[in-house]
């Protein structure tokens, strides 16, 4: 099997040139798929039977809850490529991922709260899905603390890789338990309105926000990225004409 | 990056001391030989093969006392060295009496090390160079807190290892009197300069 | 090897019985906060009955997390760990001596101090066995886990709140079993299905955690 590509992705100024070629396109389709899937969602699709216009916020709320967690499911792969190849590309993307995952994370708890208090009558109740990410957003807030407390940076990534990795682990062990608390404490009383039932063009611009989501998420991930490349290279000369390149043209 | 451009063999009978001044790596140096940690770049062999493929190989050839050696305060003397020894080459109750009387210690097999002066502890730390050693010893300031004829013995424990086909890696300010055939002397700081 | 896993637990349990003050902290801890909740919620005996698991869960959980902060630190302080890394013994396996041992000295001790917090939250003494049961299969994940925390944090001046920040989201499985085999009981019911349960995660944590835990005091060993 030919393993040059694999390589490649872990030479900096090699990922620096490539995604510096991807990024406006990336970011360009980030920006129409959001600007069309939220401007139908929003503005264009049907009300809703029960939950008349308040059902709208999922066209939010559901792009950011599958993105948090795609998030950490792509800090757990880092973290396993990090650990297992020793890439450094790996620990730069783990842990400059998991700010992005914990914003979204947050984005989805506070839309799902709005969304509850016209649906269940209440900002919080303690379901098992809300519970989760709640769950899930502390676990960002241990992979961000831990980076931000250990001041060596090889070491600062290699435990964050470990810490993502255990998360990882203990994810679905934590989604059961939590789905078996809330089934012994109360009875599902509030379920999610069957997403089956949606019609097609409740759907469509669902889909497109949930794409636009993604490449948002690459996009702003790719640029933390370079940046934190640069910080990090700073000594290559490479990255000196770089950035003598990007500050003479702001001049 | 602490040094670059570091190209180093060394062999059977030698004695490298590291020297330079604080921060130009010295510690570092050593803690990447013995496998504690792994360099940023460049690579360390082990009889021609990478160290890191060869961790079990290295454990039985190394000894390693840093500057912090290992030495519990809470433990006696004998206990300390007991354990130590179980954990790298296990050694008789006898043979670890005899190796503290070497370094000085008769009469404190059973004294908490908390209770001992930094000198003595550390020769606590050093009694292991007398327990059936493996070849390659690497120390980092092994002279701390050690008193004039402490130093003396130790150069010569040292220098006899060295001249039996030992080889020792070390790190200290002090100048050495006692010289085995084999010394090398590599200073970080004017390598950096 | 197995010799040095021995005389691992042997050292580890003289080290702690010669600081026995040690030893008790974490169940003073664990008896006072059980002792501070009649104080917050009311005397009133068949509202403590029914929050005794979740009170005796929680104190108990703190108590080991904070129990396990100094794990590793003395050891490295002083040098222990790298003489550790250095020998040919495979370190998941020393870490796993590491654990055992300090389970042993302050897990179980928690365990065998619990019935009698339970009975004074009043808590029936039909549940007792259960309760036992779930914390002798529970408190060694809570330890393994803790050590994951520790051994990332260890070189870390203030690493205590970090630990607990780190951990304490992985203990929720742990509490929601132990919690639900004595909530089960109280109200009459088999707890056997969430002991099981209990019971494979104690294994799951014993097969894995000490290679995290391995993993995560050479990082902090190389720093």
């Amino acid at each position: 099997m030919n393993w040059t590509w694999f390589h490649k992705w872990g030479s900096p100024k090699w990922f620096y040139e490539m995604s510096g070629r991807w990024l406006p396109w990336l970011g360009v389709a980030a920006i129409l798929l959001l600007a069309v899937g939220l401007a139908w969602g929003l503005a264009f699709a049907p009300p809703e039977k029960y939950q008349l216009d308040s059902y709208r916020i999922i066209y939010i709320h559901v792009p950011a809850a599958f993105l948090a967690q795609s998030c950490y499911l792509l800090m757990a792969i880092a973290g396993v490529v990090s650990l297992v190849w020793k890439m450094k590309l790996a620990d730069v993307a783990l842990q400059q991922a998991a700010p992005i995952g914990a914003w979204l994370c947050f984005v989805s708890l506070v839309s799902g709260a709005i969304w509850g208090k016209p649906t269940w009558g209440t900002y919080w109740i303690w379901d098992a899905r809300l519970t989760s990410m709640l769950i899930l957003l502390f676990l960002y807030f241990g992979v961000i603390a831990l980076g931000n407390a250990i001041s060596n940076r090889d070491s600062a990534a290699k435990a964050c890789a470990v810490l993502a990795l255990v998360g990882a682990v203990n994810i679905p062990i934590i989604k059961y338990s939590v789905e078996f608390w809330n089934t012994l404490h109360q009875p599902a009383t509030f379920t999610v309105t069957g997403k089956a039932s949606m019609s097609a063009d409740m759907w469509l611009p669902l889909l497109i926000s949930v794409l636009g989501f993604y490449c948002f998420f690459a996009t702003v991930l790719l640029m933390r990225m370079r940046l934190e490349v640069l910080r990090r290279e700073s000594r290559a000369s490479w990255v000196k004409a770089e950035v003598a390149r990007l500050s003479g043209g702001n001049r | 990056m602490l040094f670059e451009g570091l190209d180093l063999q060394l062999c059977a009978g030698e004695m490298l001391q590291v020297a330079g001044p604080n921060g130009s790596g010295k510690t570092s140096l050593l803690r990447l030989l013995c496998g504690l940690m792994q360099p940023t770049s460049g690579e360390i062999l082990l009889q021609g093969v990478a160290l890191t493929r060869q961790r079990d190989e290295l454990a039985r050839r190394m000894l390693w006392i840093g500057h912090a050696a290992g030495i519990k305060g809470l433990l006696t003397a004998e206990e300390n060295l007991a354990w130590l020894c179980a954990l790298h080459r296990p050694a008789s109750l006898e043979d670890i009496r005899a190796a503290l009387a070497a370094v000085g210690l008769r009469g404190f097999e059973d004294v908490p090390c908390h209770t001992l002066s930094a000198g003595q502890q550390r020769r606590v730390a050093l009694a292991r160079l007398h327990l059936d050693p493996p070849p390659l010893w690497i120390l980092d300031e092994p002279f701390t807190a050690l008193d004039k004829q402490g130093v003396a013995e130790l150069e010569r424990h040292l220098a006899d290892h060295c001249e039996a086909g030992g080889l020792v890696v070390l790190t200290t300010h002090h100048s050495l009197a006692h010289l085995p055939a084999g010394y090398r002397e590599l200073d970080l700081g004017q390598r950096r300069a | 090897m197995s010799n040095v896993f021995t005389l691992l637990l042997v050292r580890e349990a003289r080290l702690l019985f010669r600081r026995p003050a040690e030893l008790a902290n974490p169940l003073v801890f664990f008896a006072v906060v059980i002792a501070l909740f009649p104080l917050a919620v009311g005397p009133e005996s068949q509202q403590l009955r029914n929050l005794s698991p979740g009170l005796l869960w929680v104190a108990a959980l703190l108590a080991v997390l904070l129990s396990l902060d100094g794990l590793f630190r003395s050891d490295f302080e002083d040098g222990s760990l790298e003489q550790w890394v250095v020998s040919p013994h495979p370190l998941s396996l020393l870490v796993l001596a590491k654990v055992v041992a300090h389970w042993l000295f302050s897990g179980l001790a928690l365990v065998l101090l619990s019935p009698l917090l339970a009975l004074m939250l009043g808590l029936p003494a039909h549940c007792v066995p259960v309760l036992l049961v779930s914390l002798l299969l529970g408190t060694p994940v809570l330890s393994l886990l803790g050590a994951v925390g520790a051994a990332l944090t260890v070189g870390l001046k203030r690493g205590g709140l970090l630990l607990a920040l780190l951990i304490l989201p992985l203990y929720i499985p742990v509490l929601i079993l132990g919690t639900g085999a004595l909530q089960a009981s109280l109200q009459g019911l088999p707890a056997a299905g969430q002991l099981l349960w209990m019971a494979s995660l104690t294994a799951l944590a014993v097969t894995l955690a000490p290679f995290a835990i391995a993993a995560g005091l050479k990082i902090s060993i190389g720093e």
